[in-house]
């Protein structure tokens, strides 16, 4: 992993100092290595650590407050649907009880296989489309009981 | 590029710019190519469109702006010169608009909007209800131009308020005029922005910040989202404007990470301002230097609180702090740098009122509220999308002009605005005009601007309890009232709507919802018990029916009420037994019935009858009891 602190910070590393910068990009720097591993390792986490000259167990708390960061892996396809306001009101539920059971998983968690990772998220801006559900970064709205079907094959799909 | 030395130069770019631009006469097509609409194929049918032109050797312009707002009918796009507008376009259709309306500028029929398959189609965007009454000022250039190209946005008047700001205004001229306008934040609170950036201005600090909230973590709410997708460079210039007023020399962007496309396009914005000198060192020349960068939030509701979203920039966890020191002050922002916050459109507003001027600001909306207001009309509505409204239009024009009613005819119930720290009103206040202090008043208020219709098969509890949770989950933890107060109102709740509500319950709702609100420590806490406090005030019936007479009226609620199968209406399918996990359907000779013993209220065969023969009624032989005190 390259980082370039002073690049990632931008213009406000003139004004504030190293301790602040490393700090100042850590979010990122953990962004990056989910990125690129799908989620954060144990021995990733310890390089950051080490990187940015911040306490591995101060890392650990950072990471682990924000929702995005994972500890363990995650699945191929990535399937996330929306409990926002909107889908809520519109079906949404009803959504996540048919991936439920048709892929034998709770929310929140991968398939033994690690082909697939089912999540909600609160919102992803298409309201207008609700009930709607992402598979990675494909967007599936006004989703009724044929669409699910649909969603069903490219879950399943290579 | 070269970089522009002078307000004159600016100037003269965009004299130039704007006759070649956007020429008037010429064969043109605005594509929305917003999240809502490349989800139902805005790209496919641009490619169709290009491939069709290059085979008719037509000459024709595709403008991919953001987002136009009626998302629910999308892929939407207006074509130029004849001015039609075509929704829900498919690749299928593109011969036909090429041929009908590129070509020999007629509207072609099957593509246009219709309120209904009855009513006569409406080619003409202005003339479609949905946008009739709506005014742009935040959301002025949002399907016009291109986002990702800097001379549309200068060639329809962008920079025109920095450049008149840096050339003929004091910094406190400035500050004054925004003052005049009563400019109010419109990312929750509605504090207003002339207040809160005199503040940052009179802080004594070497540096200072200029920050932009873009978070936008209401499930419902999606403005901001369109502003930085669809033009970003309205919120660069509203930004350098504030910089300039109060001094401050960097610029920071707080983005909610599930906005991949906000990211991109923000970016590319920066990189362009930057090489047109209008961002970074000695901006067009007069000396005045100021330089943006973006932050990623990385998935939590709470940044978006002031304090919180300071420690998030610093990279810390996002934890909110007691104020003062507020943002405003040294030792408030982020590395104790003053910092002035505010809202992604409370800024795009800022080059309109530099621009035209605070009396044309405050001669739209009304005399607190000054000037328009986006909100995302969703949920039980026939049209959903973004709409941008003068302030004290009322929320029947809203709902039922805008929005076009209830889906399917239904009957309204309640309108919630204001997301998770908002409440819900009831068809009572239907006539009232909407701005900061009327829904205050009404116990609701103006939040980021999510306004979710409710229809009478929505139960009132539940919506209560779906925020709930999610302010719950979202609690960040660090004070107890909010932390451990959330936890125990939504386990009444929870108990509630399975139907195990006891007599006392609605007490202790109030009871703790005061307390949360009182002892919390930052704007979550203070906020969150609103949509119960609300729902109570104006549903309360709702929720004496589930706890006294066990029963959910708009039948969202499982375990609550009896479950009987109207004969009559039967014909004997068999797909309720089917969908009985318990064996409580029993099938008779020429009839179905629901054995009382063994039915534990699930909704399977309610929901698996297809003609609603399947009833759920009142429990028998209970005596109502909320009649009981009523006499
Ligand atoms: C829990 C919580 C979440 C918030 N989320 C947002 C948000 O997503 N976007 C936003 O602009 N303001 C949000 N706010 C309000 C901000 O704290 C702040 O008041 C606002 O950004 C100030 O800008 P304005 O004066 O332009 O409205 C939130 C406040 C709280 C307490
Ligand atoms: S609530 Fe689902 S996209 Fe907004």
């Amino acid at each position: 992993m390259n980082l370039n602190v002073d690049e990632t910070i931008g213009h406000i590393k003139e004004a504030i100092s190293v301790s602040e910068k490393n700090r100042g990009v850590l979010i990122y720097t953990l962004q990056r290595v989910q990125q690129e591993m799908n989620y954060l390792p144990d021995h990733a986490m310890k390089m950051i650590s080490e990187k940015l000259g911040i306490p591995l167990s101060d890392v650990y708390s950072t990471a682990s407050f924000y929702k995005q960061f994972y500890f363990t892996p995650r699945g191929k396809k990535i399937v996330k649907v929306c409990t926002g306001t909107a889908c809520h009101v519109r079906g949404a539920s009803k959504v996540m009880e048919k991936l439920e059971s048709e892929f034998d998983i709770k929310e929140g968690k991968t398939t033994p296989d690690l082909s697939m990772t089912l999540e909600t998220v609160g919102c992803i801006g298409c309201c207008g489309l609700a009930p709607v559900a992402t598979v990675n970064e494909y967007i599936v709205g006004e989703i009724d009981s044929a669409k699910i079907e649909e969603i069903i094959e490219a879950i399943k799909a290579e | 590029m070269a970089k522009l030395n002078s307000p004159g130069e600016l100037k003269a770019l965009r004299e130039r710019l704007s006759k070649e631009t956007f020429r008037p006469g010429a064969a043109r097509i605005r594509a929305c190519c917003g999240t809502a609409c490349t989800a139902t194929g805005a790209f496919k049918l641009i490619n169709e469109f290009q491939k069709e032109a290059s085979a008719a050797g037509a000459e024709i312009e595709i403008v991919k702006t953001g987002c136009q707002g009626l998302c629910q009918k999308g892929p939407v796009l207006k074509t130029e010169p004849a001015n039609i507008f075509y929704q829900r376009t498919k690749p299928s259709d593109v011969q036909a608009i090429m041929s009908y309306t590129i070509k020999g500028g007629a509207p072609y029929r099957q593509g246009l909007y219709r309120d209904n398959f009855l009513s006569e189609p409406v080619p003409i965007m202005m003339e479609i209800p949905f946008y009739k009454k709506q005014l742009r000022i935040a959301l002025r250039n949002n399907g016009v131009v291109d986002p990702r190209n800097i001379e549309h946005y200068i060639a329809v008047g962008g920079y025109t308020a920095l450049e008149k700001a840096l050339s003929s205004m004091s910094p406190e001229e400035v500050l004054d005029e925004v003052d005049k306008a009563n400019l109010r934040g419109r990312g929750g609170a509605g504090f207003p922005a002339g207040k809160k950036w005199a503040h940052s201005k009179s802080a004594k600090s070497k540096i200072k910040l200029v920050i932009a909230n873009g978070d936008e973590g209401d499930p419902g709410a999606f403005m901001d989202r369109s502003i930085m997708e669809g033009d970003p460079h309205s919120l660069l210039e509203g930004m350098l404007i504030c910089a300039y007023a109060i001094g401050a020399q960097y610029g920071f962007i707080y983005v909610r990470h599930e906005y991949p496309l906000a990211v991109e396009n923000l970016k590319i914005a920066i990189k362009q301002a930057e090489e047109h000198g209008l961002l970074g060192k000695n901006i067009l020349g007069t000396g005045f230097s100021c330089t943006m960068d973006i932050r990623e939030g990385a998935g939590a509701f709470v940044c978006g609180e002031s304090t919180s979203l300071v420690a998030s920039i610093e990279g810390e966890r996002g934890f909110p702090r007691p104020r003062p020191p507020r943002l405003s002050e040294p030792g408030g922002g982020p590395w104790g740098f003053p910092g002035n916050l505010n809202n992604i459109e409370t800024y795009a507003c800022v080059p309109v009122i530099i621009d035209k001027g605070s009396d044309y600001f405050r001669s739209i909306g009304t005399k607190n509220s000054p000037g328009t207001k986006v909100f995302a009309l969703t949920g039980k509505v026939k049209n959903t999308g973004l709409v941008e409204v003068p302030m004290g239009i009322t929320l029947r024009e809203i709902i039922f002009e805008i929005g076009g009613g209830i889906l399917n005819d239904k009957e309204f119930k309640a309108v919630q605005t204001g997301g998770p720290s908002g409440g819900c009103i009831p068809a009572e206040h239907l006539d009232l005009p909407v701005d900061f202090d009327s829904l205050a008043s009404v116990g609701s208020m103006m939040g980021s601007g999510g306004m979710v219709v409710l229809d009478e098969d929505t139960c009132m509890v539940d919506v209560a309890k779906f925020f709930l949770s999610f302010t719950q989950s979202e609690s960040c933890g660090k004070c107890p009232p909010c932390r451990i107060g959330t936890y125990h109102m939504l386990e009444i709740l929870k108990k509630i709507t399975s139907g195990k509500g006891e007599e006392s319950d609605i007490e202790r709702l109030e009871t703790l919802g005061k307390q949360i609100i009182k002892g919390s420590l930052c704007g979550l806490g203070n906020s969150a018990p609103n949509p119960v406090l609300t729902t109570l005030k104006y549903f309360r019936e709702e929720y004496e029916e589930h706890i006294h007479d066990k029963y959910c009226r708009a039948k969202v609620c499982s375990g609550l009420g009896t479950y009987t199968i109207n004969h009559e209406e039967c014909f004997l399918c068999g797909l309720c037994k089917e969908a009985c996990a318990f064996g409580a359907v029993k099938e008779l000779r020429n009839r179905y019935y629901i054995d009382q013993d063994y039915c534990t209220k699930c909704k399977a065969c309610y929901t698996a009858c297809p003609i609603k023969a399947v009833k759920i009624e009142k429990q028998k032989g209970r005596l109502s009891s909320s009649l009981k005190k009523r006499d």
